[in-house]
C-alpha cells in the first residue's frame, strides 16, 4: 500500500500519529511527516484507522496494482 | 442478521454503515436521516464554512460513490418510535421499517433557553441550514452576542471577529471553553478571546432578551444591558432520544449502553447519543459529543452488532477534541478538572504554545495543549495505557 496525504487539507491535528505512530509524525514545526510512504501489510489496520480518524480526511491509501 | 437499520445519517451513522459493509454484512442496509442532506461534516460549520473559506461541496463525509455502500438512504425522515417487541421503527411519515439489528446514532440537538422564545434574532448552530442562516447574518450584521462560551460559541466568536464583527460573549461559568478546567488554563483561554478583541464576560446571568425592531437587547443581571444585531445561543446540546421514550431502552442523558455499546439485544448506539461505561476511566459513565468519538463508536458499534455476545470487546477510548480559534489549535484529551493536580509540562516562548497534563488516582488522566499536536497525542497514548502520573511527568515528550 502507498500512503498519500493531501497537504492542502492536512491541519496537523496529529490524530494519525496516535493511530499509526510508525507511519505518521507531526513535528514541532507543525508539519506532518510520513515516515514510511509504502509500509508493509502489518500496518494496514493502523493506517486504515488513521484514514478514518483524520478530521480533515487528508489521508488516502493507494493499493498498488499487482 | 439480514436487515439492519441505522437511525442517524451523520458521522457516527455513516461510519457505522461503512464498517458494517467492511466487516462483511451483505444483507439489507437502511440509513434513516432527519436531514435532507447526504451526510456532511459539522466541525467546519462554525469555522471554515462560516468564514467562507469552504463551500458546501467540501463538507461531504463520503467521497466514494454511495452505490458502493449499497444502502437504502431514507433522508428527510425523522424516526418517531421504536418497538423492541415488533423489532421495527416508525418514521414520521408513518412508514415502518423492520430490523434484525438496529444502530441508534441520532446525535444531539442544540439546547435552548426559555428566555429566547419568540425572539427572532436568536439562532442556534447545528445543521447546514443553521450555518447558512448564520453566515448570511454575519455578513449583513455588525454586532453579535454569543451566549455560551463552549466550543461552538467560542469558534463562532473567533470566526465573527475574523469577519470584522463586534463580538460579545456571555458565559455563565467562570471561564470559556473547557469548563471547570481550573484558573490557569481558564485564564489562558479567556485571554485568547480578549486579546483578539472579544468582549468576554464570565459568570454572568442573563435575565431576559428583548426583540426591538431589528436588534436584540440582552438584559444581564447586575450589569447594563447590551444591544446587538443577532444572538447565537450556544448553550450545549441534548441527545436526541425523545423518539425512544417508552421503548423500554434505558434513557439517562443519552441511551444507556453496556461497555460494548449494546443497549438491548441487537441494538447498538454510537456518537453523541450513546452513554456507556468507559473501562479506561474505571468504568466512568460517559457521553462524548466529539467528532473522533463518533467515528470510533460507529466502527465499534458495527462490529458489536455483527459479533457473538461472548466475544464482544468493550469500547475503550481516551476522548479527544480539537478546536481552532484565532489561528491556535486547541486540543484536549481524557478527563480533567480544576480539582485535579495539573502540571504544565511544556511552554513555548509565549502563551500561544503549551501543554498541561492532569492527574487522577495516581495516573495521567488528561492533557490540554495549544498548538502542540505531537505532544498532545503522545500524552494521549500515555493516558490510554494507564501510565502513572510521575512517569508521564518524567517522560518529557
Amino acid at each position: 500500500m502507498k500512503i498519500l496525504v493531501n497537504f492542502d487539507l492536512c491541519k496537523s491535528n496529529a490524530v494519525c500519529m496516535a493511530s499509526a505512530p510508525e507511519i505518521f509524525e507531526v513535528r514541532d514545526d507543525g508539519y506532518l511527516y510520513i515516515l514510511q510512504e509504502a509500509p508493509d501489510e502489518t500496518h494496514r489496520a493502523a493506517v486504515e484507522e488513521a484514514v478514518r480518524l483524520c478530521p480533515t480526511r487528508a489521508i488516502t491509501v493507494e493499493d498498488q496494482a499487482l | 442478521m439480514k436487515k439492519i437499520v441505522v437511525v442517524g445519517a451523520s458521522l457516527a451513522g455513516l461510519r457505522c454503515a461503512e464498517a458494517l459493509r467492511r466487516e462483511g454484512f451483505t444483507g439489507a442496509l437502511r440509513i434513516v436521516g432527519a436531514e435532507v442532506h447526504l451526510p456532511y461534516d459539522r466541525p467546519p460549520l462554525s469555522k471554515e464554512f462560516l468564514s467562507g473559506e469552504f463551500e458546501e461541496d467540501r463538507l461531504a463525509l463520503r467521497t466514494e460513490p454511495y452505490e458502493e455502500l449499497n444502502a437504502d438512504l431514507i433522508l428527510g425522515q425523522r424516526a418517531q418510535s421504536l418497538s423492541l417487541e415488533a423489532r421495527s421503527i416508525a418514521l414520521a411519515s408513518g412508514e415502518k421499517l423492520d430490523f434484525d439489528g438496529l444502530v441508534i446514532a441520532t446525535g444531539a440537538a442544540p439546547r435552548t433557553l426559555p428566555i429566547a422564545d419568540g425572539i427572532s434574532g436568536v439562532m442556534t448552530l447545528r445543521t447546514l441550514e443553521d450555518a447558512v442562516r448564520l453566515k448570511g447574518a454575519l455578513v449583513a450584521r455588525k454586532r453579535i452576542c454569543v451566549i455560551g462560551a463552549g466550543f461552538i460559541g467560542s469558534e463562532v466568536a473567533a470566526t465573527a471577529r475574523g469577519l470584522g464583527l463586534d463580538v460579545t460573549v456571555l458565559e455563565a461559568g467562570d471561564q470559556p471553553m473547557l469548563r471547570g478546567v481550573g484558573p490557569i488554563i481558564g485564564e489562558t483561554l479567556a485571554g485568547l478571546h480578549r486579546s483578539n478583541g472579544v468582549d468576554l464576560r464570565t459568570a454572568v446571568k442573563i435575565e431576559s432578551l428583548e426583540q426591538i425592531g431589528e436588534s436584540v437587547r440582552v438584559n444581564i443581571t447586575g450589569e447594563s444591558s447590551l444591544e446587538c444585531d443577532l444572538v447565537l445561543l450556544a448553550v450545549g446540546a441534548a441527545p436526541v432520544t425523545q423518539w425512544l421514550e417508552g421503548s423500554g431502552l434505558a434513557l439517562d442523558d443519552g441511551v444507556v449502553c453496556d461497555a460494548t455499546l449494546l443497549a438491548a439485544p441487537g441494538v447498538v448506539c454510537a456518537g453523541d447519543v450513546a452513554r456507556w461505561p468507559n473501562p479506561l476511566f474505571d468504568g466512568e459513565s460517559m457521553r462524548v459529543e466529539h467528532w473522533t468519538n463518533a467515528v470510533e463508536q460507529g466502527v465499534h458499534a458495527a462490529r458489536r452488532l455483527l459479533s457473538d455476545d461472548e466475544s464482544a470487546p468493550a469500547f475503550s477510548t481516551v476522548p479527544f477534541v480539537w478546536s481552532e480559534q484565532y489561528g491556535i489549535k486547541i486540543q484536549a484529551a481524557g478527563r480533567f478538572s480544576g480539582e485535579d493536580r495539573m502540571e504544565v509540562v511544556h511552554r513555548g516562548t509565549d502563551d500561544s504554545r503549551f501543554v498541561a497534563i492532569f492527574e487522577r488516582r495516581g495516573r495521567i488522566s488528561g492533557v490540554i495543549g495549544f498548538s502542540e499536536p505531537r505532544r498532545v497525542m503522545q500524552y494521549r497514548r500515555l493516558i490510554g495505557t494507564g501510565t502513572p502520573f510521575d512517569e508521564a511527568l518524567a517522560a518529557s515528550l
